[in-house]
């Protein structure tokens, strides 16, 4: 009984281990086709439906999914307000969410990852700094951030990325950094000390290939949230502009006809939802895949 | 001990390292952990010097002061007459190509992420001028002959090897900048029995071949005597026995010595006279 016991709890842990990695290449292999149709659509069709979402088609307002136009044609998705084809601004607006995530992550990313290697490869008082201001950043809502520089900068994609990579750069500043402060009294890093390598060599050659995989794994959850917080702001009014066409705003504009024409809001909500599940179960699966508490065992 | 009119190749004078205590909340120094004190050896060209002691005896403390991974509290250690005790990593690096390290744990000191021929290039890409980079792939496969690795296994990763196949590469390594002293950090410790024996020789021939001075930290006895000219026995950060390993060996002067010596296991118990 009593030899029993341990021997049942580490069974369990490799049970739980290796459920979680049971299934770990579906759940790469099936958000990553998703994600694939999303970003073949999001460019192939605004630009097949010739899409311009100024132009109003009064006659064709609000029609629901599956309704036949005037010209012959069918609205897959219905029509919003204004006339405008909802799929291809639906398509339009996914097109915004991944180039604003695309970019965000890049930016903050890079920014993020070099910092986070600074502060971990040298501590002292550089350390203190950065990790004091990422502190601060944390502490400070990003929504609320958001909103306060785009009211300064003013509207539009550009000003939106800046916005989201410099309240992003701070999960990737931590992770970096923590995965420097497990690597760096490595033997493997003070044989390259010994080498004479210098605090270049360290960080980029030696300490950087081993941060990759969390900061991937980061990278993969954030693009979601990045995505939610663009279609939040852009829902707003502080985030893109009139006249280009969002998730967000595009929900925004359909809330006014929910009892008459769910779908203006509907769809591309649920469109932003599979989006974002799709990034939360790719970088779950990516954690379970890279993380070394759940290879060991 | 050295011979007059020559230099040593590593001098160490009363080197001392101490640990800080720090406060927990402003860190200050309240105090301090001393790892080494007053220790004072010579190494000859290709001699090979034994330190040995118990763990915590401060053996590798020592290792890492002289290579400069530490930073020493008091002493000197010079290298062929400079002192370098007080070198910025920048003025160390020329040492460095002289004085090379081996590790203890051949799983933890090579990068995963490297191939052996990157590990093992990795010196001349902070060298520059060592080795010039279209000789590099011929010089990896060179230098892993001659530790005894089959040369066409230079593009895989250190997993792929055995833990004894793991120490040639870092002894590969550690050759690479044609250092006069290498550094062996408890090398064997890690390792099978029988693997054991195949690295010391190896380690053994290259002492011949090439005129390497070794500084081997061991807490294994046997393992010294097979291999160092000079001993010494290091118990709680000070030197409590000096000589060549034949004295030390036969006629232990210190009690400390005399009782790590009978803390070592016999093979075959009853064919020893006493007891």
């Amino acid at each position: 009984m009593t030899a029993a016991a341990p021997v049942l709890a580490v069974n369990a842990t490799m049970r739980r281990a290796r459920r979680a990695r049971r299934g770990v290449k579906t759940r790469i292999i099936a958000p990553l086709v998703v994600i694939g149709l999303i970003i073949v659509g999001a460019i192939a069709v605004p630009i097949a439906f010739a899409f311009d979402p100024l132009q109003a088609d009064l006659l064709a307002r609000l029609a629901p999914p599956g309704a036949v136009m005037s010209d012959g044609s069918t609205a897959l998705l219905g029509t919003d307000q204004i006339g405008s084809d909802l799929f291809a601004q639906i398509m339009a607006g996914a097109r915004v969410s991944l180039l604003v995530g695309v970019a965000t992550l890049a930016i903050s990313g890079l920014v993020g990852v070099a910092l986070g290697l600074l502060a971990g490869h040298f501590g002292g008082w550089i350390d203190a700094t950065l990790m004091r201001v990422a502190d601060i950043q944390l502490a400070f809502p990003s929504i609320l951030l958001a909103i306060l520089i785009a009211s300064v900068l003013g509207q539009g994609v550009g000003n939106i990325i800046i916005v989201l990579s410099i309240s992003n750069w701070v999960v990737f500043a931590r992770v970096a950094r923590s995965q420097v402060l497990s690597l760096k009294n490595r033997e493997y890093v003070e044989a390259a000390r010994t080498l004479g390598a210098g605090n270049w060599h360290l960080m980029f050659r030696t300490l950087l290939p081993g941060c990759m995989a969390p900061v991937i794994v980061v990278a993969t959850t954030q693009f979601a949230q990045v995505i939610l917080t663009e279609a939040s702001l852009s829902f707003l009014g502080v985030g893109v502009p009139l006249g280009t066409p969002s998730l967000g705003s595009t929900i925004f504009n359909g809330t006014q006809y929910l009892s008459t024409a769910w779908w203006i809001s509907t769809l591309p909500g649920v469109v932003l939802v599979i989006l974002m599940l799709a990034f939360g179960i790719l970088g779950d699966a990516l954690r379970d895949k890279y993380d070394p508490t759940l290879r060991s065992a | 001990m050295s011979s007059a009119g020559t230099t040593p190749l590593l001098r160490v004078t009363n080197l001392k390292v101490a640990y800080p205590i720090r406060s927990s909340l402003l860190q200050r120094k309240i105090g301090e952990n001393v790892a080494v004190d007053d220790v004072t050896f010579d190494i000859n060209p290709g001699e090979t010097v034994g330190l040995v002691g118990e763990s915590g005896s401060g053996k590798s403390t020592v290792a890492r002061a002289v290579i400069g991974l530490v930073k020493s509290d008091g002493g000197r250690i010079e290298f062929e007459g400079n002192d370098i005790t007080r070198h910025s990593p920048r003025q160390l690096k020329p040492v460095r190509r002289e004085m090379q390290m081996v590790f203890q744990d051949p799983y933890a000191s090579l990068n995963p992420r490297l191939t052996v021929r990157d590990l093992i290039a990795e010196a001349w890409r902070v060298h520059s001028d060592v080795v010039p980079r279209d000789r590099w792939t011929a010089e990896v496969k060179e230098l892993m002959e001659r530790v005894g690795l089959n040369p066409d296994y230079s593009d895989r990763y250190p997993h792929q090897f055995s833990g004894g196949q793991r120490q040639r590469i870092g002894i590969a390594r550690a050759l690479a900048l044609r250092p006069k002293l290498i550094i062996c950090d408890e090398p064997v410790s890690a390792l099978d029995v029988s693997v054991q024996a195949q690295v010391l020789n190896l380690l053994d021939d290259l002492q011949d071949d090439l005129g390497l001075a070794y500084l081997f930290i061991s807490h294994d006895l046997s393992v010294v005597e097979h291999l160092c000219d000079r001993v010494l026995v290091l118990h709680h950060g000070v030197v409590a026995e000096e000589g060549s390993a034949r004295e030390v060996f036969d006629h232990p002067r210190d009690d400390y010595t005399r009782a790590l010596l009978a803390a070592v296991p016999v093979a075959r118990p009853w064919l020893e006279p006493s007891s």
